[in-house]
């Protein structure tokens, strides 16, 4: 192939990170990017080994070795400041016996800009470095913009949970909505009567069939007791396979039992799911308003559960209903304190 | 129309006539809110709604105020991120021009459902006369432009006319002569950024 001859001046613009070396090693010319780094101690007529280590590939040491590393891709570092990071390609220069040697900064453009206070000038027009830092800088205010956005969504998603009223599982009433609208009630004195609703053999389905099992027989459940209550009365999951049902208004005993003993019944048939049939069934325990002379949510709950447990205690499947002789040993005179006499 | 070019809006209406005139214009627009976020995508009725309010609040016509954000977007510290990148175009303000060519590419590199109109620079041979086209949605961004450009030679410490050259006043295509290119000192831009890149 024909010899191209190229001014000093020319190869400058074209490569602005360039260096020529002798035979011997020394740097015969350089270009202006690649001078700002040695401002200070200068890079021509000094040795190159003295002022770049080629770390890869390993071992070379004299211009022969660059030569003879071919078409490899050079790793180098400026000894200036030991760690400005350099990548390079060596060619045979002056008829094979010195070196061309173009370098760019690679990912360290970053700091050395910094550092050298380096201009879009200082970058050859073909060198992508500057896409690079806008792209860097854009992506970072955008990046910002993101989480800033983020911390924003996440705050106002921890606080539509905190306000929301629904288990999300079977679209029932949560906790939440249960408080509040016993409280509610409870306030405005407005009687009702209160079952607690556990479901019995529930975490044998979980155990076996999985979870998914599960949360089908809870979304199964939920539909009984939805079929089970009216719409001025409230329905809600309140723990894993627990649940509270307030009757609005409906204080009657019998119709309380009856209501409870349907909805056992209908838990005990069998639900299928995936070809298997999941078992469970229920035990109740209910609560009555005007049972009390002045109710409170705290205590008509912990009631309901009191007969929930007996319920429990008499075999499971079972409805009860609370009364008085359901209280660990207490005296007469605290309990008609409580209670209406019956 | 993306949050970015509508916040800018917000931004710039608040930052220039304060937050009670942007509240009134958001509510005359009926947004149903009063922050426009970043990183979300809008219907571009939205964007013309507030607009327009803003314009009949101050009684400004609206080519008037997007010409003033344009100016605003290179000029006001808020915007120093995006007067930077703007920057990256080019060491004067001719190799800035040079580059908006690739604006709408470097624009999408960053953030990829951000729409700018197409840009395309003529001219530039004899002296100092380029004309820039600007085609496409949104609605309205030649004024916007003519705004930045004027504000960007500033920026560059050059010394610029600029001429609409449509009849509708949207400045689709604006004539720009370039009286000197380094006129003034202009604004220090280092590519490092001010702290940490």
């Amino acid at each position: 192939m024909e010899d191209i001859c190229i001014s000093q001046q020319n190869l400058a613009r074209l490569m602005p990170m360039s260096l020529i070396l002798s035979p011997a090693g020394r740097i015969l010319c350089c270009g202006p990017t690649i001078s700002k780094l040695f401002a200070d101690s200068g890079l021509v007529g000094r040795p190159f080994f003295d002022c770049f280590k080629v770390r890869r590939p390993c071992e070379i040491g004299t211009v022969a070795d660059l030569l003879a590393a071919g078409r490899a891709k050079l790793h180098l570092v400026a000894l200036n400041d030991n760690s400005t990071t350099l990548k390079g390609s060596a060619i045979p220069f002056d008829g094979g016996k010195g070196v061309l040697l173009d370098m760019s900064f690679g990912i360290s453009v970053v700091d050395a800009i910094r550092a050298y206070d380096l201009t879009i000038g200082d970058f050859a027009a073909t060198d992508l470095a500057v896409e690079m830092l806008y792209l860097l800088e854009a992506k970072s205010a955008a990046m910002l913009e993101s989480r800033k956005l983020i911390t924003r969504l996440q705050g106002a998603k921890i606080a539509a949970e905190e306000q929301a009223f629904t288990d999300t599982l079977t679209g029932l009433k949560n906790r939440r909505a249960m408080d509040h609208v016993l409280s509610r009630f409870v306030e405005a004195g407005e009687e009702f009567g209160l079952m607690q609703v556990d479901l019995d053999y529930f975490k044998r389905v979980n155990d076996t069939l999985g979870h998914a099992a599960g949360d089908h027989v809870l979304t199964h459940v939920a539909r009984i007791l939805s079929d089970e209550t009216r719409s001025e009365d409230l329905v809600a999951r309140v723990g894993g396979d627990e649940f509270v049902l307030i009757f609005h208004r409906m204080t009657n005993i019998d119709m309380l039992n009856d209501i409870a003993s349907r909805i056992i019944r209908r838990l005990e048939v069998p639900i299928p799911f995936n070809g298997k049939d999941c078992l469970i069934s229920a035990s109740i325990g209910t609560a009555v308003s005007d049972h009390y002379r002045k109710p409170s949510a705290d205590k008509i709950l912990s009631d309901a559960d009191l007969a929930l447990y007996a319920s429990k205690n008499r075999g499971r499947a079972q409805h009860t209903v609370f009364s008085k002789e359901l209280l660990p040993d207490r005296s007469e005179v605290d309990l008609a304190a409580e209670f209406d006499a019956t | 129309m993306h949050g970015l070019i509508n916040r800018s809006l917000e931004y710039f209406v608040r930052d220039t006539y304060g937050n009670d005139v942007w509240s009134d214009a958001a509510q005359h627009a009926g947004l149903g809110f009063e922050r426009f976020e970043a990183m979300f995508e809008y219907d571009d009725a939205l964007t013309y709604a507030v607009l327009e309010a803003a314009s009949d609040i101050l009684s400004k016509p609206c080519q008037t105020l997007l010409e003033d954000l344009g100016t605003y977007l290179v000029s006001n510290a808020r915007m120093e991120s995006l007067r930077r990148l703007l920057r990256f175009g080019g060491e004067s303000f001719v190799e800035f021009l040079n580059s908006l060519d690739d604006l709408q590419g470097r624009v999408k590199l960053a953030v990829p459902e951000l729409e700018l109109p197409k840009l395309v620079l003529l001219g530039g041979q004899d002296k100092g006369g380029f004309r820039l086209l600007c085609t496409g949605p949104p609605k309205g961004f030649g004024r916007v432009m003519r705004g930045l450009l004027r504000a960007m030679a500033d920026d560059y410490g050059a010394l610029v006319f600029l001429e609409d050259m449509g009849d509708d006043g949207s400045c689709g295509e604006i004539a720009i002569t370039l009286v000197q290119n380094r006129f003034a000192h202009g604004r220090d831009f280092s590519l490092a950024g001010p702290e940490g890149g």
